[in-house]
Parts: C-alpha cells; structure tokens; sequence
C-alpha cells in the first residue's frame, strides 16, 4: 500500500469478533487498509466477508455481541476540529481508542465520517420529514439557527439533482421514489461537509438505470468537494467503474489490495481471478460453460485454518495454506496479495499467471 | 449448446395477455383504478430454447412469468400451450382443477432458496412432495429412489435426504430448488431471478448447473432476471419489457449488438463492466421508471427517451417485426442507429 503524505484513514490489524453462544464469529479479522485524501476506496467481497462490519468497526457503530478486539483506526481529523481534540503527534487520531458514545466520536460521525446505508427506506424515519431530518443532522454539528439549517438543506438536495428541493424539504421518504430517496440520503450525509463518506452497497437496493446515476453523481461529487469515498459492493462491475483503489475480502480478511487496473487487469490471488473468470461479463460469449469457484463460502464458525481460502482454491499447497495463515506481501509497488504463492513460504519459483480454471 | 428448432411449433405462445391489479381506496374499498402490471404481451417460446425476460423493477417480468404459470389469473389474453401428447391448451381460463393434470409439465425456480425451502421439511419431502401430489407415486422406496436420482443429477449427495435445509449454503439451497423442480419431469420451466440471490462465487455454479440439465434432459426455460451479463450469457431469445409492455424481442446477439429500442440500448449502457478500462462509458438515463398506476401518455418510455418526437408522446407504438426474428415497439425503429455492446473495444483479462 503507498504510503503517500498524510493518509486520510489508516486501519491496522482491525479484529472485530462477535461472541455468540454458539461461539465466536471472527467477522474481522486482521484487516489492513488506507484511504487518501479524495480517493475512492472500494472494498469488495461477497456474502460474509466482513466489509460491512469493518466499516461498521470504523464508524464505532458494532453493536453488542460484536466487539473490536485489536487493531488501530488512525483517522485525520480537518484542522478546525483538530483543535479541540487529543491528537497523537502526527496528528491522527486513533478511533479504535476511543469511547464509542464519547463525545468526540459523536462529532466525527456525521461530521468527519458520513455513513451512505444501504437501504434508504429503513434509513430515514417515516414520521419526520427529510428536512427535519437534515436540519437536525446539521444542527447536531454546527452552532447554526434552523433557519440557516433548512436553508443548507435545501442548497444540498439541490446539490444531489432532486427537482423542486424546497418542497421536498417537507416530503417524508416514503412519498420519493427509491432514487430520490437515496439522493435525499446522499444530501443528508454531505450535510456537515465530511471528509470521508462510507457508502455501504448504496446502489443495491435500486435498478440498474437508477444505480447509474447515483454512481455518476457520487463520482461527481467527490471531485467537487475532495471527499474521500470507501465504497462497500459485492458488484465487481460497480466497484471497476468507481473505486481508484480496490480491497478484495473474503472471510474477514484482505485478499489482495491495489489500484483498480491492477486488480482487475492483472490479479495476483487465486480468489480475485477465480472470481473475475467466475462472472458472466455482457462480453463474455454465450451459453458456455463458466469457470466456476468449486465449494462455497464456509459458515462462519467453521472458518478454515490457515487461509481462509484453501479448501475451496485451485493453487491449494497441502500442509502449508491449511495451517498457517499468510499475511500481505507487495507483488508490486502498489499492489499486495495474502497468499503463499507470494509469501516466499513455498520452495521453488513464483507461480507464474495460469489462464485457465483450477 | 441445445439449438432451438424454430421451425417446430412453439412449446408456449402468449397472446395480449394483461394482468391488471384494482387500485382500491376509501371506507368501502372502491376500485380508484387499475394498475396495468402487464399490458399486451405476446411471445412464443419454442421447444429447448432459453427465453429471458428482462427489465427493472416494476416492468411486470415477474407476473409475466407467474401469469404463465397460472399462479396468477390473467385478466385477459392467451397462454397457448403445447401439451406432451401435442394438443393446444389455453391456460387462461382453465380452472384449478383443469390446470391440475398440467402442472406436472410447468415449474417454477424461485429467486430466494432460503425463503422457498420449509425448514420443516427434509430434503427427501421437499423434493418428493411433488412425486406424491401430482405424479401420485405412493410408494415410499419408489420416492426415495427418485429423489435420490434427483439429487445426484443436481449435484448433491443423496445422503443429504434426511437433512433439513438449513445446513445447506445458498448454493446448494438452490440445487434443491432446481430438483423439486424437476421431479415431474417437466417440460417448461420458468426460473424467476434463480442466481441474483446467490454469491457472485456460486452464481456460476448454479448457472452451469441450468445449462447442462437443459441439454441433459431437453428443457425449455423462461428465465426472468434483471441483470443483463447473465441473460446475455444464459439466453437464446430476450425480450424486454418496460412499464408492463414489450418493447423489444430478439435473439440475444442481434438485441445485444444491434439494439433497436432506445430503451434496451440505454438499459445496456448503465450496466458496469467489470473492466476499469471502460470508466465513464456509463451513460445514465434522466429521470426514472414511471408507476404503473400512472404511466406517460403514448409511449411509456418517452419522458425518458432521447430520441422522442411529437408522435412518441401522443400514441402508443406497435410492436412490429423490423427485421426477421426482431420484434420492436417504437415510432423510430427504422431510423434510429443505436449503440448496442461494442465486442471491438473489449480486451480479455489477465491480458
């Protein structure tokens, strides 16, 4: 990962595990990532690979019985706020150290931190309307009248394309259609002028046609406002046409991190290129046969040893993936892979790339 | 690749049909108005191909689909349908009871294995109930027989009988969905958004699973999704639908390539390809998806529509056959040079 001046956001060996009486769900488990400035982080994976619940562990919002066992979340807050606030030397500040209903983690989410849920229906309450909605989030953060409030509010919904926004000040969410309302939730999450916006699967719950004008709108908005973005997606084709930077989980851990052209054009881990060959691209040719990923992803109380990944992959070394778990290697200056086809573990030459399917 | 013959008579032809749902309103529920979930749709699906139905939300694919199956009754139109012996039946006005005999040739896949498999039921009555209800096979070894064959053909170990859903994944959900289905040996079967509930990793399993049951045992399916890479890799014929109406019908690489309903050609261009390469090729379509309750005059689409004239917003197109095979509805079919997939500008990965 690069490590250029002043990262916005920096998550070290986070480990969030939830104890059930079942046992314990290792959700997290051991994730490393970055976030810069104006960059569009998109972490990627399927169905219980721990995206949510890390951004969730960011956000200090994981609730009883999940708890953030490890790892440091080193946040930079903006210079105004910073003045108010216990800072470490280099001038971040450590979320992961930090009382989760304490003040200052109240200031930063909504006000340094803005979270995109993915469903806006469930997100909004139904009995207020979204301008009082907007105007108490503003007002939560800034020392401004309900004047002022409605007045930004307004500014915003106009800011995120919703025609006539003074009227849909006094809309209630269920009166908008699916994408305004994601829309009215965007406005609402700019409201305090975060520096990072999380958005969690936002263009899950709407139609394809919809979803493309909410990517190109977030797109555009964090150009204007030099926002940094991590984009949570389980949708591959999403995530190469937004993210600048691409984290592949899988299990609670990180699989392979790098810029988009090279996680996609060039992919070092087993899981990533299994799961690019896996997909049907609107390219690909037609009823062929797909490479598949044999298995499927484990229950999380059965998570494999060693590599969360080997019993179901191609490249499987017997007696080394099975037992010790390996951790990020650089395949490339800005590329890193958590495998031990790179971790020098396994004698003899590197695998070289294999184009076809295990 | 199981080619369908369409020289051969269609397996199932759907004439106008409608589906309208009462809009209901007031102290005595009086009927306010209609909302028109299907308006007017005709197609055929022949023996052995693959028919995909797509379109956003609300476009009516889904009771387009249970309409066939007769888990809704239409409110008027056709569902012509070849039985095995080789006569015609129209399923439209048939009662539960006359439907009953033909079931066994009709099934359905659902979009949610974890909602369509009861937890109570192990696998060997889920998949043996229809053996007992429609295909009256009372005897028990005889069942388990079957259902074991059934399970092996899916791809599950016939051990798994006695289990209950539950300790299955997803994926394997899906298999069993797909062996209940195919218990009676049917003939068509419409799968309802089969892999969009599933991981991405899984997805294809269960879709080169549908691929080889359909060469295996000849079936024909009607396959109803909204993701368009899948239709695109599953589907021998698409048809698309917008508001309740068809707008487009072709074979998938001319309805791909050649597009001649704006609306399939901007559908096609808000999807994101999984290829950094291709950014800011996603061309977003202004405003969005009307009610059905209250959709635009003349031709739904042509709020939307970049390329609506003066007629497009007064009457309502017809759909017509604009080039063999090619069924379009729009006022500018003829004139219009659409943007379809491009394959040149494609490069593979890994490259």
């Amino acid at each position: 990962m690069s490590n250029d001046p002043a990262p916005l956001l920096v998550v070290r060996d986070l480990k969030t595990y939830f104890f059930l009486d079942e046992g314990t769900v290792r959700a997290v488990d051991g994730v490393d990532f970055a976030v810069h400035p104006g960059q569009v982080v998109g972490i990627v994976g399927e169905s219980g690979c721990g995206k949510s619940v890390t951004v969730k562990s960011v956000m200090r919002l994981v609730q009883r019985p999940g708890r953030l066992v490890a790892g440091t979340i080193r946040f930079r807050p903006s210079s105004q706020s910073a003045q108010r606030w216990p800072l470490a030397p280099d001038g971040t500040l450590d979320l992961a150290a930090l009382d989760p209903q304490g003040p200052i983690m109240r200031a930063i989410r909504g006000g340094e931190i803005a979270l995109i849920p993915q469903e806006p229906m469930a997100a909004f309450s139904p009995v207020h309307t979204i301008g009082n909605q907007i105007v108490e989030a503003i007002r939560l953060h800034q020392d401004v009248d309900r004047q002022t409030a409605w007045e930004w509010g307004v500014e915003r919904l106009a800011e995120v394309g919703i025609p006539s926004p003074a009227q849909r000040m006094r809309a209630y969410s269920w009166e908008l259609s699916g994408g305004l309302r994601q829309r009215a939730m965007i406005a609402m999450a700019l409201a305090c002028g975060p520096r990072l916006l999380i958005a969690d699967e936002p263009t899950t719950a709407i139609d394809v046609t919809t979803q493309a004008q909410i990517l190109t709108l977030l797109r555009a908005l964090q150009e204007q406002h030099n926002m940094a973005i991590i984009f949570i997606t389980h949708d591959l084709g999403v995530i190469a046409q937004i993210a600048d930077h691409v984290v592949v989980m899988y299990l609670g851990r990180v699989m392979e991190a790098g810029p988009v052209e090279e996680i996609f054009l060039r992919p070092q881990h087993p899981y990533t290129r299994a799961l690019l060959r896996s997909i049907p691209s609107i390219h690909t040719p037609s009823r062929t046969l797909l490479p598949t990923i044999q298995g499927s992803i484990p229950h999380p109380f059965n998570r494999p040893a060693g590599c969360p990944f080997h019993p179901r992959c191609g490249d499987f070394v017997p007696g080394l993936c099975d037992r010790n778990t390996p951790e990020p290697v650089p395949v490339s200056p800005t590329q890193t892979v958590s495998c031990h086809l790179y971790t020098g573990e396994l004698h003899g030459e590197p695998i070289p790339d294999r184009s076809s399917p295990a | 690749m199981a080619n369908p013959s369409q020289t051969a008579p269609p397996l199932l032809e759907v004439q106008h049909l409608c589906k309208y749902f009462p809009v209901r309103a007031g102290l005595l529920r009086r009927q306010v108005g209609e909302i028109r979930a299907v308006d007017d749709v005709s197609f055929a699906v022949y023996p052995g191909e693959t028919l995909g139905l797509v379109g956003e939300s609300g476009c009516g694919k889904t009771t387009t689909a249970r309409c066939i199956l007769r888990a809704l009754a239409p409110t008027s139109g056709a569902i012509l349908f070849r039985t095995q012996e080789g006569t015609v039946v129209d399923l439209a006005p048939l009662s539960e009871a006359e439907l009953r005999p033909l079931r066994r040739e009709m099934q359905m896949i659902f979009q949610d294995p974890f909602a369509s498999l009861n937890p109570r039921m192990t696998l060997f009555d889920i998949v043996g109930e229809p053996l007992l209800v429609l295909g009256r096979m009372r005897d028990r070894q005889q069942r388990m027989d079957r259902v074991a064959e059934l399970l092996e053909m899916v791809g599950l170990r016939p051990e798994y009988m006695r289990r209950y859903p539950h300790a299955f994944s997803g994926g394997q959900r899906q298999r069993i969905v797909i062996a209940r289905a195919l218990a009676l040996n049917p003939r068509l079967v419409v799968a309802d958004e089969p892999v969009s509930a599933l991981d991405v990793s899984v997805q294809a399993q269960v879709l080169n699973l549908m691929l080889r049951l359909q060469q295996e045992l000849g079936l024909t399916y009607i396959f109803v999704a909204h993701d368009l890479s899948v239709v695109k890799h599953f589907c021998d014929r698409v048809a698309v639908m917008y508001v309740g109406k068809l707008v487009e019908l072709a074979p998938t690489r001319s309805l791909f390539f050649q597009p001649r309903h704006p609306y399939t050609a901007a559908l096609m261009a808000a999807v994101p390809v999984p290829d950094p390469r291709l950014r800011g090729k996603m061309q977003p379509l202004e405003g969005e998806v009307p009610s059905p309750a209250n959709p635009p005059s003349g031709c739904y689409f042509h709020p939307r529509c970049p390329h609506a004239v003066e007629i497009c917003s007064q009457e309502p197109p017809r759909l017509q056959e604009i080039a063999p095979g090619h069924f379009v509805s729009c006022h500018r079919a003829q004139e219009l040079e659409l943007v379809g997939v491009d394959a040149a500008e494609v490069p593979g990965h890994e490259g």
